[in-house]
């Protein structure tokens, strides 16, 4: 299996060149005839929390899945470092943490990690030492040797961010990552975040519905009915729409879509 | 190394869940122990009651095994027969003898009716002889239902003593002996069902679980190919299988005294085929699933009717369409074969068929299980 890792290598040397680590173009996607996806575009650039903001069901989840290659849009490409997506060897640079915590809840964390990291074809000394950041990362070392059922549910949030940084990868993509964890605990997790990007330059790929993360993001795409209302940076955003703060960016965006 | 990642998680989950481990390896072997003393239990003596019967009858009855009462003459027989909870009752009037039977167990009836034919078929009967109309032929009974309260229409019978000259019948058995019971021809389908049912529960139920909780998903989106994740899980929960299929099959054979003709490593054999079969219809179905109660649909849709076709009613009396659908059901192949091996005591070379239909069977779901993952990625 080294071929995989020269890929990967070389992946990350032609990413580096590249400006946009995820570019998603023109994606349309429906069920049943009810679209989800409606047009969306995007460009995430390296080393960039960008925060994909919009109310439960605007289409968040299925198009962090459609990055991610679970779900296929009806048309439109979308490209991860620069490879079209879905693509399996692309994956093993992904770090995605979906809405459920995803554990195995007989397992211990530690067993978890290891399962995971196994996943990703780490070898012994790679698990134990993505394991021992990993775990320190989201502040459960001491836990790592209960099982995941006995952990409480912020406990159990934790180590599955804990999972998605695993195999130590360039794009993280979060969904709802923060949803039923007290304020400390997602004031603690959105400083690891700035963190890992801050000094690994990962790229991290977030979806929220709560408007005082959003501040926190570089870039936002606002999200309505599967459609995107507005981009840019925070600033930029309140500026450009003139109000106090990027929730009337939100509801002003979202009168003028219709 | 992603497959053995697989496996060794679903071996730490099995272990880490005690219930299921237990459900898996003792549920199988107490209903089977069950079973073996329902079948085993020995036979309870029939109720008759008597009414004018000569001493040398009801004598002769009595070392037929039954229990006989003796009522006076002119008694209500529907009444007696309710109220005393009798099977039976046999009068002679004359030359006629009258039989009323309770009928609430059709077996017993049957029982009564054929000893009885016995009995006084085989002109041990004093009493009958004399007198006796010439002509002869079985009791014709008639049932009084313990609900119905109208007089019961005993069919007067005539039998006659024109029997009495039956020779000795000497039985050779092609398969089995004398002592043969129906648990003996049961007991290979059991087996085969137990292994099948279990396996295919906790199969289903554990895939399921992964779907709802999202582990499947999260798996989903790491480099994982979809033919390793088939894979992991089948040689996973296949190892809890084959622990399983060895209990069940040991304990039956060795504890139980199940009739074993044949080789046992033929009937582990076709036991592990059967679990394998059932995991991969297993894990296929909870695909289709969306709760546990909702796999739990799938057992009358899926595992009650290949009971109906895996041997315990006979086959060939069935319409056409019937017996073309039990070619369907992965129970019948893996029954018939068991069956060849335990009761008849045939080799590999006769049950070959059966072996390559459990195979095929499992081929099938495999390869629908691919197609089925493609839900949570589309590559």
């Amino acid at each position: 299996m080294c071929f995989d890792k020269i890929y990967i290598k070389l992946l990350q040397e032609v990413a580096e060149k590249m400006d946009a680590m995820v570019k998603v173009e023109n994606i349309f996607k429906s069920y049943n005839k009810r679209t989800v996806l409606n047009d969306v575009s995007l460009d995430v650039a390296r080393g960039q929390i960008y925060g994909l903001i919009g109310p439960s069901g605007a289409g968040k989840t299925t198009l962090v899945k459609t990055i991610v290659g679970m779900e296929r849009a009806d048309s439109g490409s979308i490209s991860v470092m620069n490879i079209k997506m879905p693509n399996l060897d692309v994956l093993q640079n992904i770090g995605y943490m979906a809405q459920l915590d995803a554990l195995y809840l007989e397992l211990t964390g530690k067993q978890n990690l290891e399962f995971f990291a196994a996943l990703f074809k780490l070898n012994k000394a790679e698990q134990k030492r993505r394991i021992a950041y990993a775990s320190g990362l989201v502040d459960l070392s001491g836990e790592l040797n209960k099982k995941t059922g006995a952990y409480s549910a912020g406990m159990r949030r934790r180590l599955s961010l804990a999972v998605a940084v695993i195999q130590d990868p360039d794009i993280l993509i979060l969904d709802e990552p923060t949803v039923g964890i007290d304020p400390e605990l997602r004031f603690a997790i959105w400083n690891e975040l700035h963190r890992l990007k801050d000094k690994e330059g990962k790229t991290i790929i977030i979806t929220t519905h709560v408007m005082d993360e959003a501040a926190k993001c570089d870039y936002l795409a606002m999200i309505r009915e599967g459609r995107i209302i507005t981009k840019g940076t925070p600033d930029e955003l309140v500026k450009s729409y003139n109000v106090a703060d990027l929730e009337d960016v939100f509801m002003n965006a979202g009168r003028n879509i219709q | 190394m992603r497959v053995r990642a697989l496996i060794k998680r679903i071996l730490l989950q099995m272990i880490g869940d005690k219930r299921t481990l237990g459900l898996m390896f003792i549920a199988p072997l107490f209903v089977l122990t069950l079973m073996y003393f329902i079948f085993n239990s020995s036979a309870v003596n029939l109720k008759l009651g008597s009414v004018n019967l000569s001493p040398g009858i009801v004598q002769a009855l009595k070392d037929a095994n039954f229990d006989v009462t003796e009522y006076p003459a002119g008694t209500a027989v529907n009444d007696a027969v309710i109220k005393d909870k009798l099977d039976g009752m046999l009068q002679i009037n004359g030359a006629s003898v009258q039989l009323t039977l309770q009928n609430t167990d059709p077996t017993k009836s049957k029982q009564i009716t054929l000893k009885l034919n016995q009995i006084l078929a085989s002109g041990l009967n004093p009493g009958m002889g004399a007198g006796a109309a010439a002509g002869s032929g079985g009791i014709v009974n008639s049932g009084a239902n313990a609900g119905s309260g109208g007089a019961a229409a005993g069919i007067s019978q005539n039998n006659a003593a024109a029997m009495r000259m039956i020779p000795t019948i000497e039985v050779s058995y092609i398969y089995g002996n004398a002592d043969t019971t129906f648990f003996d021809i049961l007991s290979p389908i059991l087996v085969g069902f137990f292994v099948f049912f279990f396996v295919f529960l906790i199969a289903g139920i554990g895939l399921l679980r992964e779907r709802m909780t999202g582990t499947l998903e999260r798996l989903m989106s790491t480099p994982v190919r979809r033919g390793e994740v088939i894979t992991g899980y089948l040689l996973g929960f296949g190892i809890f299988a084959a622990v399983q299929t060895v209990i069940i099959v040991l304990y039956a054979i060795i504890m139980l005294k199940i009739v074993l003709v044949g080789s046992i490593w033929n009937v582990l054999l076709i036991n592990l085929l059967m679990a394998f079969v059932a995991l991969s219809l297993g894990i296929l179905l909870s695909t289709f699933a969306s709760s546990e109660f909702q796999m739990m649909q799938f057992i009358p849709i899926v595992i009650v009717p290949q009971v109906f076709f895996a041997g315990l009613f006979p086959l060939e009396g069935m319409a056409g369409w019937l017996r073309a659908l039990s070619r369907i059901m992965p129970i019948y192949y893996g029954a018939d074969a068991l069956k060849a091996v335990m009761y008849k005591g045939l080799g590999l070379g006769d049950i070959w068929g059966d072996i390559l239909a459990l195979m095929i069977f499992a081929i099938v779901f495999i390869i629908l299980n691919l197609f089925a993952l493609k839900k949570y990625r589309k590559l």
